[in-house]
């Protein structure tokens, strides 16, 4: 492999464990806060889900680069500006409507876009697209019932549920945007194309969100940034936690 | 009671990885690890959970190929400790164990006789949401998720005890 190609890779890797790693952490952060033991287990198993799926991207990462970094140093010796994750997956965990919503809007994306990246011609990637699909499908059957059971509950589920879509909505259409290694790889039949798969995306949505009495919020704004390291000012609160063990005690293990 | 006799019909996943087992070289080795248990579902050795695909030797090392269940089980690290203390006490002390993805781990790999000890030990398998306990299938779903990343929450409306249920994956 090329180290032009080879340097994509490892950022593309990166990209997607961020991704994983920072919902994970945001999901995990409704352990001893959610509104039921029940659905505790449940957030907390889909948050080790990811962080595991993070774990993998990560592992990845370091054998393609093999500098010597390994999971642990680029899960926590990075700052903000060089966490690449997308900026719908920072976002605070906000009220129950808010995760859940969130999720669904993700786990929608996440379907599609694994089971296309389980035909990567690069067999790492597509073995993990292939167990992640997986996971992610029982996820999504989980947030689009929670969806459901929210915009159709009661008025201030529903209103709750709505203003969590149209808090969300501006941060979704980062989800299809490729950045520049991404379409190099793409190109190389390396990875799947996330722009390709908004229109079913947005399908899926509004079937879902025409069942929950949910409204499609407007195009009227988007924001991006988290590829390029740009990011909200939430994300720094949340590594500054993540990462204080191995910031004080760089390399301790348990 | 009824004494049930089964006759089992093994699932095309499972016989693929009984066929790997029975052309390997090294059955001490297997029959060694039968040995180890999931940590969490004591009922099932990690053979028969899935988790383990391969054992063999190269010179003095000991390889060990694992699959794991879900991405995030915190068990897995258990179990390879598990895998790495049995070998020890057996002597083999170089010992790799390799983590394969795919194929992605699957419910389908769980033999007949699996199915069985889970549901003797009160989980109910795959595909099955009868109740361990008392047989009934009035039984609601409580939870998707339930004390493990590999099962769910069930409740039995005949006898009233919740229940885990091994989800199919």
């Amino acid at each position: 492999m090329s180290t032009g190609a080879s340097s994509d890779l490892c950022a593309y890797s990166i990209a997607l464990g961020d991704d994983a790693l920072i919902l994970g952490q945001r999901l995990a952060e409704w352990v001893s806060n959610a509104p039921s033991l029940e659905e505790e287990l449940a957030l907390a198993n889909v948050a080790l889900d990811h962080i595991g799926r993070a774990r993998m991207f990560y592992g990845h990462a370091a054998a393609v680069a093999a500098d010597g970094r390994d999971e642990d140093t680029i899960a926590f010796g990075r700052d903000t500006r060089t966490f690449t994750n997308l900026l719908i997956n920072e976002l605070p965990r906000g009220d129950f409507a808010f995760t859940m919503v969130r999720q669904f809007l993700v786990d929608a994306f996440n379907v599609p876009f694994l089971a296309a990246l389980a035909g990567s011609n690069e067999p790492t990637l597509a073995a993990i697209g292939e167990k992640a699909l997986k996971e992610s499908t029982y996820h999504l059957r989980r947030s689009r019932d929670w969806v459901q059971r929210l915009g159709d509950g009661t008025q201030e589920s529903h209103d709750r549920a709505q203003r969590a879509a149209d808090e969300l909505w501006g941060y979704t259409r980062e989800l299809f945007e490729p950045f520049a290694a991404e379409a190099r790889l793409t190109t190389g039949g390396v990875t799947a194309d996330r722009a390709a798969l908004q229109p079913l995306w947005r399908q899926q949505v509004a079937a879902t969100f025409d069942e929950a009495t949910l409204r499609i919020p407007e195009d009227a704004w988007s924001i991006r940034g988290g590829r390029d390291g740009v990011h909200t000012e939430h994300l720094g609160y949340l590594l500054a936690e993540m990462q204080f063990m191995q910031r004080a005690y760089p390399g301790q293990r348990w | 009671m009824v004494n049930e006799r089964h006759i089992d019909i093994v699932p095309a996943a499972h016989a693929a990885r009984l066929a790997a087992r029975r052309g390997s070289p090294d059955d001490s080795l297997w029959v060694l690890l039968d040995g180890v248990m999931d940590p969490e579902v004591p009922a099932l050795s990690l053979w028969e959970l899935g988790v383990l695909q391969d054992v063999r030797r190269e010179a003095n090392r000991v390889i060990v190929v694992v699959t794991p269940t879900y991405s995030g089980c915190p068990a897995m690290e258990a179990m390879e400790d598990a895998v790495r203390q049995r070998l020890g006490e057996a002597g083999y002390r170089d010992v790799a164990i390799e983590r394969r993805l795919s194929p992605a781990w699957t419910t389908d790999w769980l033999s007949s006789a699996a199915r069985r000890a889970l549901h003797d030990y009160g989980i109910a398998p795959p595909e099955t949401t009868t109740c361990p306990q008392c047989g009934s299938a009035r039984t609601t779903p409580i939870s998707e998720f339930g004390s493990t990343a590999c099962k769910a929450l069930y409740r039995c409306e005949e006898c009233g005890e919740p229940f885990d249920y091994f989800k199919p994956h």
